[in-house]
């Protein structure tokens, strides 16, 4: 019951926290990588010595390329990142980082490594040491562009599938409050434990030079389908007391059922996510740098599902119940 | 008892299936095995380019031009020596508003992406183009070029309507001198009536055949030419005829394309990519199946078993179906295992509710699953309906998750609601003295039975 009584405390906090989010995506922003406006990005790694990254940035921006962003990645790599490269481009981008090498060293003896590294991924070798290209990945911008309306559009059909999903599934609990009330809880749930996720990342963004990738997008669309979980376990048990006190003709005032629902499946909405956060940290420490970040966000979202489920959805009900109530409930009591 | 037994029955098939599964998964593990795990470029290594198809100027049967595109390319990657390369036909979703055409070209081990390109992108465009009529000159160019190169139109016979190209040598005959190198093109059904009427209503007039863009040659139609054979004689060196069959074989790209994005992963970030994966998997299952044996103690034994089978079913599905692993798959395959066990979660919290109510073993069992069973279906028909609309506008990449994650969730509700009835059902005593009741306890629990259930205070 304590949830319940106290659910004004709650409230505030996950406003504050909700706020913090929010306040977190206007302020450092949310930067879209090459996925979504298109764009080209080289990794290499450097076996030795790494060349220096503003030196090196000075070099690649001398190349008709546009503007490049290059930014150190892991120990010993350069993540690169220009406007769309044709593979020819490509070739000059690595020839130049290959000359970089040789240059940093400032002898005369090194023979520059631009021709071998024309020949692509394969290790151009120069005195100093070799640099290997990890990836290139490069993106025209209409198919980024396409990309990000597709990711919008999915992100809003799971949202509206979702709803309608629980209206249809809690049909048949329409007293005290309507089924429909059931599916815009679970709307506005789904709003935060997706905003939540999306200001950590924000931070993320902000301080490890991460972006918005299709992998973001994928994490935002798997925390949609779960933290959804947790409140169809609590809205199940409410629904299944009201089912069961109308059976036994018992009187309950509203906010006691959902009372006893939340701490009824407290233990088991904490231990579902346990295991599932169990897993992501696996992903997280373990797992390969190209899910690193994804698993970070999922993570965050399922915590957040957690809470919001036990600490914002069933205590929602209440307020929404009284303003929501069914006439001729009999139980018609002062809007809060 | 007799129900008893059949539990027990029941318990051993599915013990005896899942063994069956795990020997499967086993003995494919080797890289040769047609089962055997087929990764994605981002794990394996490789390269995959998308290209949009200009289709814009093919008025008729576009699928057919768009598909001997693709059979075309196909040659061609196949010609660069690329083992199990993909080559693929996309539309552009409707969703996103343009219905381009793509084609997919995954290149496993490639990492050269201008050799890849060059080799893909070398594209004789051949084209036949009648010398315009009289009195309809071209208003671009200079006078002098007006004077001197003939203008040409465009008849609607091109590549796209070549069934092959062959190599003859001259005989003499036929305005042919004596080994003089001829190329021979032979049309398909269509394009042969289509040269036959082009032939046949143009006689006097100059044909052109274009090669790039290029006046290879330009024979004055003599008569209608039925058989769809036409025979280019260009004053050829032998080997620059022999190139040019190659091409024509190979080649003549029936719809222009053009490079809109490539994707290249080196060997060894995908290397490292899949055996990050590997272990994390590992040690996501351990500590899933640890909380679950040290919370739920023995029915979290039989969950931990279950899940070993939800391991092996997941398994065999990628193998067999088969499902191209990526490491966003692998993100997928791990979350699920997390999410495999949440209906055992469910129905063990549920049991345990029974039993503290003084229910019998078995029957808290059944009431358990019977009651958790709305929810679980609940939450899983929702995780089940995003997997789906994922998977619809996705990516490749999206795709990936898409797929491993839909069928895990699918596939863990088999394993966590049936598996592990049946299990438990078929070790359950009917009551269960003090020690039943601490093995089918959780938590802090000694598993005493409590007299003011079924509310719980903590």
């Amino acid at each position: 019951m304590y949830i319940v009584t106290h659910r004004r405390l709650f409230f505030s906090i996950i406003g504050a926290i909700f706020v913090i989010a929010i306040g977190s995506i206007a302020i450092f922003g949310l930067p879209l990588s090459i996925d979504f406006t298109g764009g080209s990005l080289v990794e290499v790694s450097y076996t030795g010595h790494r060349p220096d990254i503003d030196a090196l940035s000075k070099s690649v921006n001398q190349l008709a390329l546009g503007e490049v962003s290059v930014r150190e990645s892991g120990d010993n790599g350069v993540m690169l990142r220009t406007r769309t490269l044709t593979p020819a481009e490509h070739e000059e981008l690595l020839a130049q980082l290959g000359t970089e090498i040789a240059s940093s060293t400032a002898s005369s003896t090194v023979a520059t490594a631009s021709t071998t590294a024309a020949a692509s991924m394969t290790a151009s070798t120069t005195a100093l040491g070799t640099f290997t290209e990890l990836r290139f990945n490069s993106i025209g911008p209409s198919l980024g562009n396409e990309l990000a309306t597709k990711a919008l559009y999915a992100l809003i059909a799971v949202i509206i599938a979702i709803m309608l999903y629980i209206a249809w599934a809690f049909r048949r609990v329409s007293r005290p409050v309507s089924s429909w009330v059931y599916g815009g809880i679970v709307v506005v749930i789904l709003f935060h434990d997706v905003l939540i996720p999306t200001g950590f990342y924000a931070i993320l963004c902000h301080f490890t030079g991460s972006q918005v990738d299709s992998l973001f997008a994928v994490a935002l669309l798997a925390i949609l389908g779960y933290s959804v979980n947790d409140t169809i376990v609590i809205f199940d048990r409410v629904r299944e007391h009201l089912h069961n006190n109308e059976h036994a003709k018992l009187v309950e005032p509203f906010e006691e059922t959902v009372g006893k629902s939340v701490t009824e499946t407290m233990g088991r909405s904490i231990n579902t996510s346990l295991t599932v956060a169990l897993a992501l940290i696996a992903l997280v420490v373990f797992g390969s740098a190209e899910t690193r970040d994804f698993a970070l966000v999922l993570l965050v979202g399922v915590i957040a599902g957690t809470y919001s489920s036990i600490l914002l959805a069933a205590p929602l009900l209440i307020p929404l119940g009284k303003r929501f109530a069914k006439a001729g409930d009999g139980n018609k009591k002062k809007k809060k | 008892m007799n129900s008893r037994l059949a539990r027990v029955i029941s318990a051993v098939v599915v013990l005896a299936i899942a063994c069956l599964l795990a020997y499967f998964v086993w003995a494919t593990e080797n890289p040769s095995s047609r089962y055997a795990v087929h990764l994605g470029l981002d794990l394996a290594g490789g390269t995959e380019l998308i290209y949009k198809a200009d289709t814009s100027k093919i008025t008729s049967d576009k699928q057919g031009a768009l598909n001997s595109l693709r059979d075309v390319i196909e040659r061609r990657v196949n010609a660069f020596g690329v083992a199990e390369p993909v080559v693929e036909l996309e539309k552009a979703s409707s969703v996103a508003g343009n219905g381009e055409d793509r084609l997919l070209v995954d290149l496993p081990g490639v990492t050269d992406v201008k050799a890849a390109v060059d080799a893909i992108g070398k594209t004789p465009v051949l084209e036949f183009q009648l010398e315009k009529q009289e009195g309809t000159p071209s208003k671009i160019g200079t006078s002098t070029q007006l004077s001197f190169t003939p203008v040409f139109e465009p008849t609607g016979l091109t590549g796209q309507y070549l069934k092959s190209a062959e190599l003859q040598f001259g005989n003499g005959q036929g305005g042919t001198s004596a080994n003089e190198p001829i190329v021979v093109l032979h049309f398909n059904d269509q394009g042969a009536k289509l040269f036959e009427q082009i032939t046949a209503n143009n006689v006097g007039r100059q044909l052109a055949i274009f090669l790039d863009g290029k006046v290879i040659s330009d024979p004055t139609i003599q008569e209608a030419i039925p058989g769809g054979n036409a025979t280019i004689t260009g004053k050829f060196t032998p080997q620059e005829a022999r190139d040019l069959v190659e091409n024509l074989n190979f080649g003549a790209l029936p719809v222009p394309i053009l490079l809109v994005s490539s994707d290249t992963v080196g060997p060894t970030l995908g290397d490292v990519a899949y055996h990050a994966g590997l272990i994390a998997s590992l040690i996501g299952f351990a500590l899933v199946s640890l909380f679950m044996i040290l919370w739920y103690r023995l029915p979290g034994v039989i969950a931990t078993i279950a899940l070993t089978i939800y391991v092996f079913i997941t398994i065999s599905l990628i193998k067999t179906v088969p499902i191209t692993l990526t490491a966003s798959g692998i993100a997928g395959f791990i979350l699920s295992i997390g999410l495999a066990v949440d209906a055992n979660v469910l129905i063990f919290e549920r049991m345990k509710e029974e039993l503290k109510a003084g229910k019998g073993a078995q029957e808290a069992a059944t009431i358990g699953f019977g009651r958790a069973w709305p929810a679980i279906r609940d939450g899983h028909l929702t995780m089940i309906i995003s997997a789906i609309i994922l998977f619809w506008v996705g990516t490749s990449l999206i795709k990936g998750f898409a797929l491993v994650f839909g069928f895990g969730v699918i596939t863990s509700l088999i394993s966590a609601v049936f598996i592990t009835r049946i299990f438990l059902q078929a070790i359950l005593p009917e009551h269960g003295g003090r020690a039943w009741r601490f093995l089918l306890s959780s938590g802090f629990h000694t598993g005493t039975t409590d007299p003011n259930a079924p509310s719980i205070d903590h």
